[in-house]
């Protein structure tokens, strides 16, 4: 293979890996926004949709069928138990702690998190569950490179997505609601603006797409486990970051960023896969000490 | 009874008045003391090792306390620090050749420079940063320990020297708890001393209110960066003798779920409260010993205690105060 090659070969790795990356990092990035909580429990949701998308499937596929259709059938149940499941997570765990200590909110999180992550252990024994598809590897030939039809369509479909997110926020009532809250909650009250309606709908949303995300890695991965969400929790949390936490166009672009950043730096020499995740975690803090606004975030300072 | 002041109040919640008198305060001690020495030969050899453990969870916990419950810091990534201390030792035991007693100061110094290399960048930005940070630390760490060949790459460090001490050869389970024991007590007396400092007042500030606490002039980060490099110098010493404890290390010691357990530790039992801490570190431990057929729901019911406690008892178990205000 020409270095070329194994440009273009990587691009579209970088471009798979930074789609499922910016999906999370989505959610992330909205729900900091309008509470300015870090969800850690984030990457656990990504797992529990990829395991609802999977038991979606497999109840469904006898009916319409293992393939793309069935997925995205499932995909869409998945999105909405799991985005409700954020809802009522929302309304449980952290409603109440929102003005409680800073510490108290994060430590919860991350009970949550365990919660989720430790339950679906329970129900496994903490075993891989093989998510069957009829997915094929057919693709197409570009020169020397070879991109499958599951490619296009999971990066199609996140893209798919994402403008409709973007539509979302920037043309509807509900949207530019967001956007207030995210500036400031208390004046939204004032205004009239049913705060508490705006969080359950961020959290909803914010869940959907990370369950989205889950299935669409169970089918292409082909299996699911309980730990799956754990360290795409923090690559996601990364890209967020890289791209400036609480900008919706930032948690893209630092999704796809670092899905980049990923595939090529596994081709840098002495990096190689094993030392990918090291890689990432590394971004991330030169990133923090560098240019913690990210790329595209405020450059308000906020002391916590 | 002497009324005991507010700082021992804070630290002990209702035991404060057995440290408000001096007579109580000696009687007490010297129960706790007869208690330690007489538990080996009370329950036995098993027990000797769980209650080895839980002394090795102790250390830990209150190492951690300072950063959580002291400064009021989140730290995701604990058993990093825990690593470097064991592999410190293992490291230099082993390959350098070095005597037990001298890879101590390098495993301090080596998780100091840790904790100042994350903590000083990090802990200028907001406090979630620092815990996904150090979430993204402790990784790091178990990869490298996993990748490294002076590590011993996913099998790890074996053989590792039992060390002696002025001709006492530090090699049963026995031996080990008694060092373990005088580890705790170490423990606890520098974590009153440091509550009781003026570097502990400042915590106390920093964690209230910094913005009020930086205009009172306390240096919000030195401050900060002083509780995490000495959270991280305890758990670099719990490390160290773990090593030599186990004579084998891996990486698989240092996960995720073991930063989570001491974390469990410090905010189970009431953080910044030191029987709190101590009374976790004993739940963590022996909460799964009593409960035998728990099996893999062992950590699920710690995660729905973990969320119940923050839900209802942001405190923790441990009861607040003496004296009802």
């Amino acid at each position: 293979m020409s270095l070329f090659d194994i440009f273009t070969h990587q691009l579209v790795n970088g471009l798979v890996l930074g789609s499922f990356y910016a999906l999370v990092a989505l959610g992330y990035t909205m729900i900091f926004g309008v509470i300015k909580l870090l969800n850690f429990a984030h990457g656990d949701l990504y797992m529990v949709g990829g395991f609802v998308g999977f038991i979606a499937l497999s109840a469904i596929s006898s009916v319409v069928g293992g393939d793309w259709f069935g997925i995205f059938t499932a995909m869409l149940l998945s999105m909405i138990a799991v985005g409700c499941l954020g809802v009522l997570i929302e309304r449980i765990a952290y409603h109440p702690m929102l003005d409680a200590p800073r510490l108290s909110i994060l430590i919860t999180a991350l009970a949550v998190s365990l919660v989720l992550q430790n339950s679906v252990l329970t129900l496994t024994h903490g075993q891989y569950q093989p998510f069957r598809t009829d997915l094929g590897f057919g693709g197409i030939n570009l020169g020397n490179l070879f991109i499958t039809y599951n490619q296009m369509v999971l990066v199609g479909t996140a893209a798919l997505l994402m403008i409709a997110l973007e539509l979302f926020v920037t043309r509807t009532q509900y949207g530019r609601a967001m956007r207030a809250v995210a500036i400031d909650k208390d004046m939204c009250q004032l205004m009239g603006i049913n705060v508490p309606a705006i969080i359950a709908v961020t959290f909803f949303i914010g869940s959907a797409l990370a369950a989205a995300a889950g299935t669409m890695a169970g089918a292409y991965y082909g299996s699911v486990w309980y730990f799956m969400g754990f360290l795409i929790g923090l690559k996601a949390f990364t890209a967020a970051v890289i791209g400036g936490i609480g900008s919706i166009p930032g948690a893209m672009l630092g999704g796809l960023v670092l899905g980049l950043l990923e595939a090529f730096g596994t081709q840098i020499p002495g990096v190689g896969s094993e030392w990918k995740d090291v890689f990432s975690f590394a971004v991330l803090i030169l990133v923090l000490v560098f240019k913690p606004t990210g790329l595209l975030g405020k450059s308000e300072q906020e002391r916590m | 009874m002497a009324r005991p002041d507010a700082e021992t109040d804070r630290l002990f919640g209702p035991l404060a008045p057995l440290f408000a008198n001096p007579a109580t305060r000696l009687a007490s001690i010297a129960a706790v003391l007869v208690l330690l020495v007489a538990a080996p030969f009370w329950f036995g050899s098993y027990a000797t090792v769980i209650l080895t453990n839980a002394l090795l969870y102790v250390v830990l916990a209150l190492g951690l306390n300072i950063v959580v419950g002291y400064a009021g810091l989140l730290d995701l990534g604990y058993a990093a620090f825990f690593a470097v201390g064991a592999y410190t030792v293992g490291i230099f035991t082993q390959t350098f050749g070095f005597n037990f007693w001298l890879t101590l100061p390098i495993a301090l110094g080596a998780a100091a420079l840790a904790g100042i290399i994350i903590g000083g960048p990090t802990l200028r930005l907001r406090s979630d940063y620092l815990a996904i940070v150090t979430l993204g630390f402790g990784e790091i760490v178990r990869l490298s320990a996993r990748n490294l060949p002076i590590t011993g790459k996913a099998s790890g460090l074996s053989g590792i020297e039992q060390p002696w001490l002025f001709g006492w050869h530090i090699n049963s389970q026995l031996d080990f708890y008694y060092v373990f024991c005088v580890l705790a007590i170490i423990a606890v007396i520098v974590s009153v001393r440091l509550a009781n400092s003026r570097l502990g007042r400042a915590w106390l500030y920093v964690r209230h209110d910094e913005d009020v606490a930086e205009a009172m002039g306390i240096d919000r980060v030195r401050v900060k960066l002083a509780a995490y490099v000495i959270g991280a110098m305890f758990g670099a010493m719990g490390g160290a003798f773990f090593a030599a404890n186990l004579g084998a290390i891996s990486p698989e010691s240092f996960s995720f779920t073991q930063s989570v357990l001491i974390l469990m530790a410090v905010i189970l039992g009431g953080m910044g409260k030191i029987p709190g801490v101590i009374l976790g570190a004993f739940i963590v431990i022996l909460g799964p010993e009593l409960l035998r057929d728990l099996g893999e729901l062992r950590l699920l019911v710690f995660a729905v205690g973990l969320l119940l406690i923050m839900l209802f008892r942001p405190s923790g178990i441990w009861p607040n105060r003496s004296v009802q205000k």
